[in-house]
């Protein structure tokens, strides 16, 4: 009887320490995983330890760290259709491939010289990286992590640019734009190893980031080297760019840019959606209908997230240095600025739980993350996390554009 | 008593300003740590936080090569026009700020590339 029961116990001891968010290292998984869903489930990037914590949202804590991926200094992911696995994107080039149930690496390379973000593909087989060194896009298998496609962004002028705003469209398809030729290009993957790409030359001055709308229907190129956005109506017969918000703070002194705005995520809320301005203090309306600026809201700084709460109601928005220790929230149907928060110093990202309850956010200089209920504001808990940056809660792997 | 303090206080930061430039000191200790800090962290968006580039150019000491860190110190300042790096006179000092380029061409990231 004796051993046995001390069987057990050891067992206990480490399903216990498991459970606990005991530091999990990559290479070696201490228990099998337990039997769980994972639509509950999310990382966070930390961002200068090249580790990742996983963590659940239902009793909101940390499961494990997973050490080993790098330079994370500036990092994006994908979750695969499943919603098992992260494909996490680091600043030195790496693809890291990681199970999110086993809290452990299943695969990582070393893609490129400096990477920004990547997308997975509709059918979720392909993963595609953006690079800033050396520029263009490089695609995936996302079982294999093999490469199947290497597409210079060298543009028209023979000049190789660096790749920014990489986003998926439906028909495994990929759109990204050229950050030093001003184009945005679209590639057609349905044939991975001969990929065939359409370019939009007159994509505007110096495109920052870009986003496609949920509808994978317009793809919107935020400029920082002039006034206004560039857009593709991808759903036209013969899909070309224009601008929109051309207008918007035309012959305007724009500010200092201390960081520049995401658009990841277009903050949709029925009628209209908000975009960062680029150089004003202010979140921009437009009505999605006419693409026309609806009005402007002054806010504390420089808008880096704009994010609408899943149901629209609200928007939330974080700030560039020196307001990144402010979050401030939109009351949509007023317009009006309705709560401010002060989550911690260098407040870097926002994420929504699945239904939009509450709101996890990373203060990098307060080494934690904050959640707070979006209903009466009040802080339901905080996690420890080291200098933490990105937060990816699983919905996203069932979303275009995300 | 605060009352009575305020315009001595004042006084004082307005002969330490006006004297501050003329000494060209380095800062502090505590200072020099956080403005290491800033420039991994906070200059880190653009240029990277081991400063090997991003959107913005890396700064490794080969990479600023024949650069004077009198001219670097006038870009911290002024910014570039017409280009997404901003002044950064609003935070740092003269002093602040070549103390910057000059520890950026000896090399400020921790990590050996």
């Amino acid at each position: 009887m004796k051993p046995i029961k001390t069987y057990i116990a050891l067992l206990a001891v480490i399903f216990a320490a498991a459970c606990a968010g005991g530091r999990t290292t990559a290479t070696q998984p201490t228990t099998s995983p337990v039997l769980r869903g994972t639509g509950d489930l999310g990382v966070v990037i930390e961002r200068a330890t090249g580790s990742v914590l996983i963590v659940e949202t239902t009793r909101r804590t940390t499961l494990a760290r997973v050490e080993g991926l790098g330079d994370l200094s500036h990092a994006s992911l994908n979750f695969s259709r499943d919603a098992r696995y992260a494909y996490v994107y680091g600043r030195d080039g790496g693809l890291t491939k990681i199970d999110l149930l086993e809290a452990r690496i299943v695969k990582r390379i070393i893609q490129g010289g400096n990477s920004i973000g990547g997308a997975i593909s509709q059918d979720g087989r392909l993963i595609a990286v953006s690079n800033y060194e050396p520029g263009g896009v490089r695609v995936f298998d996302a079982d294999s992590l093999e490469m199947l496609a290497d597409i210079p962004a060298v543009s028209a002028d023979g000049k190789a640019s660096k790749t920014v705003g990489l986003v998926d469209l439906p028909g495994n398809r990929f759109a990204y734009s050229l950050y030093d030729a001003g184009e945005i290009w679209v590639a057609d993957l349905s044939d991975p190893r001969n990929p065939v790409v359409q370019k939009f030359a007159d994509a505007g001055k110096l495109p920052y980031d870009a986003l496609i709308t949920p509808d994978g229907r317009f793809y919107v190129a935020g400029l920082f080297g002039e006034d206004g956005m560039s857009m593709v109506d991808l759903w036209h017969d013969q899909p070309r760019v224009t601008r929109v918000l051309h207008k918007y703070g035309k012959g305007e002194q724009k500010l200092p840019v201390y960081k520049m705005p995401h658009l990841e995520g277009w903050a949709l809320t029925g009628r209209y959606s908000f975009v960062p301005g680029v150089g004003r203090h202010e979140v921009v309306v437009v009505d999605n209908e006419t693409w026309q600026e609806v009005r402007r809201i002054p806010v504390k700084g420089q808008p880096v997230f704009v994010s609408a709460r899943p149901d629209g109601r609200q928007v939330w928005v974080n700030f560039a240095f020196p307001d990144y220790d402010t979050v401030q929230v939109l009351d949509v149907p007023s317009m009006k600025i309705v709560k401010e928060l002060h989550p911690g110093k260098a407040v870097l990202h926002m994420e929504f739980t699945p239904r939009g309850d509450e709101v996890w956010i990373s203060a990098r200089d307060a080494n934690k993350v904050v959640v707070y209920r979006t209903d009466d504001f009040r802080k339901v808990t905080e996690l420890e996390a080291e200098k933490p940056s990105g937060i990816f809660f699983t919905p996203r792997a069932h979303r275009i554009g995300m | 008593m605060l009352r009575r303090e305020t315009p001595y206080v004042l006084l004082v930061s307005t002969i330490l300003a006006t004297v501050q430039p003329a000494l060209a000191a380095e800062p502090d200790a505590a200072r020099r740590s956080q403005l290491r800090e800033l420039v991994r962290e906070d200059c880190g968006s653009c240029h990277g936080m081991t400063l090997k580039g991003g959107l913005g150019p890396a700064l490794r000491p080969a990479d600023l090569a024949g650069k004077h860190p009198e001219l670097l110190k006038t870009i911290i300042l002024e910014g570039v026009p017409g280009t997404p790096m901003p002044p950064w006179r609003r935070f740092l000092s003269e002093d602040e700020a070549r103390y910057i380029a000059v520890e950026l061409k000896k090399g400020m990231s921790d990590e050996t590339d």
